[in-house]
């Protein structure tokens, strides 16, 4: 699915830049966006170090253990064949808290760490299981309680009141995820 | 709410580390175990966000986005999305950074209480940027088949985008 769309992106671009006479910034996003990936990739290792070490300590209090127990109903509902006290619903779990506390960059190691876990317990290898597929639909939605860079950009912009889209955002959110969500569990049959 | 935010990460950050502490937990040595894997993970991602951005990016500068918010109007009058907002759903799921510049845009040109304001204020703040996430998990693992991920992922962002415009009509119009 992902070879689809890259290439899909890559001979769109090859199209419209031609289209568009704009091959010579094409030819300089290939060039320079590569090297991109890079810079980003430096800033997030340090991110990524942090949350992957905090996470290691959280689980050797066994706060992670605690968490997960918690979250325990939510876990069943969306991750059924997993033991709750796995490494993978550990990790599962700490994805989510972060995700609500507007913590995304802590959000991504954590979720990672996860998908890690549950490959491990995945029945085929090289195929993503139902559970990874659940784990990355949850990410891809926004799980976010206040979405503070939002509301920061409608202040700059002189907004009478930056915080009154919040209910309008939960709304838009709750059913967007549940729509997710619900599609995870009634495609894992269709594909194979 | 700003304030709330900024406590929130060192606050999480303190308690991790300080209930690790009280539970006897050799803290330090178990982050630099954990660091270590986290160094390891980065570079494991490193190749899938090579080819998104770099797709991502000829994309962006083949001025794709000008036609595809042209085809793309008939499909945003059926979803009652204003017209304004069509380039940032078409960049919400490719590209974080992307978005946040049109969403930007949008604020300043339409101003943050318009209808338009409002409804792109809502989307960016109800959806996530879906396929540099599914890059970077999928890129951390071995799975070459996604299977239902991507259409399941596409149809939450496809509802998100028109809930938006919905919600910001039945709660704030």
């Amino acid at each position: 699915m992902m070879s689809w769309l890259f290439t899909g992106m890559l001979v769109l671009s090859l199209l419209f830049g031609i289209l568009n006479g704009r091959m010579e910034q094409v030819s300089i996003a290939a060039v320079n966006d590569c090297g991109n990936a890079v810079t980003l990739i430096l800033q997030l290792a340090g991110v990524m170090c942090l949350w992957s070490g905090l996470m290691r300590v959280a689980e050797a209090s066994d706060l992670t253990g605690k968490l997960s127990r918690l979250f325990h109903p939510v876990m069943r509902l969306l991750f059924h064949d997993l033991p709750t006290g796995s490494p993978a619903a550990k990790a599962i779990v700490m994805n989510l808290t972060a995700n609500l506390l507007g913590l995304g960059n802590a959000a991504t190691p954590l979720g990672i760490a996860a998908m890690k876990e549950l490959e491990k317990a995945a029945p085929q290898k090289g195929k993503a299981s139902n559970e990874m597929a659940m784990l990355v639909v949850l990410n891809t939605a926004s799980l976010q309680l206040i979405p503070t860079t939002t509301a920061a950009l409608r202040l700059a912009n002189g907004s009478a009141a930056p915080m009154e889209i919040l209910p309008a955002v939960w709304l838009a959110s709750a059913v967007s995820i549940c729509a997710g969500i619900f599609m995870a569990k009634a495609l894992s049959g269709r594909f194979h | 709410m700003n304030q709330i935010s900024n406590y929130i990460l060192p606050i999480v950050i303190v308690f991790i580390v300080g209930y690790g502490f009280i539970k006897k937990v050799p803290v330090f040595d178990c982050f630099l175990a954990g660091a270590k894997e986290g160094l390891a993970t980065s570079a494991q991602i490193l190749p899938a966000l090579v080819a998104l951005i770099t797709a991502v990016g000829m994309f962006k500068a083949s001025g794709a986005l000008d036609i595809l918010t042209y085809a793309l109007r008939p499909v945003a009058r059926f979803l009652r999305l204003p017209q304004e907002v069509i380039p940032l759903a078409i960049l919400r799921p490719i590209s974080g950074s992307g978005a946040l510049v049109i969403f930007q845009d949008i604020l300043q040109q339409y101003g943050p209480d318009s209808f338009a304001g409002r409804v792109a204020s809502v989307m960016q703040g109800s959806t996530e940027t879906t396929f540099y996430t599914i890059a970077v998990y999928y890129g951390a693992t071995k799975v070459q088949k996604t299977r239902h991920t991507l259409p399941s992922a596409l149809t939450a962002d496809l509802v998100g985008f028109f809930m938006s415009a919905l919600a910001v009509r039945l709660l704030l119009f």
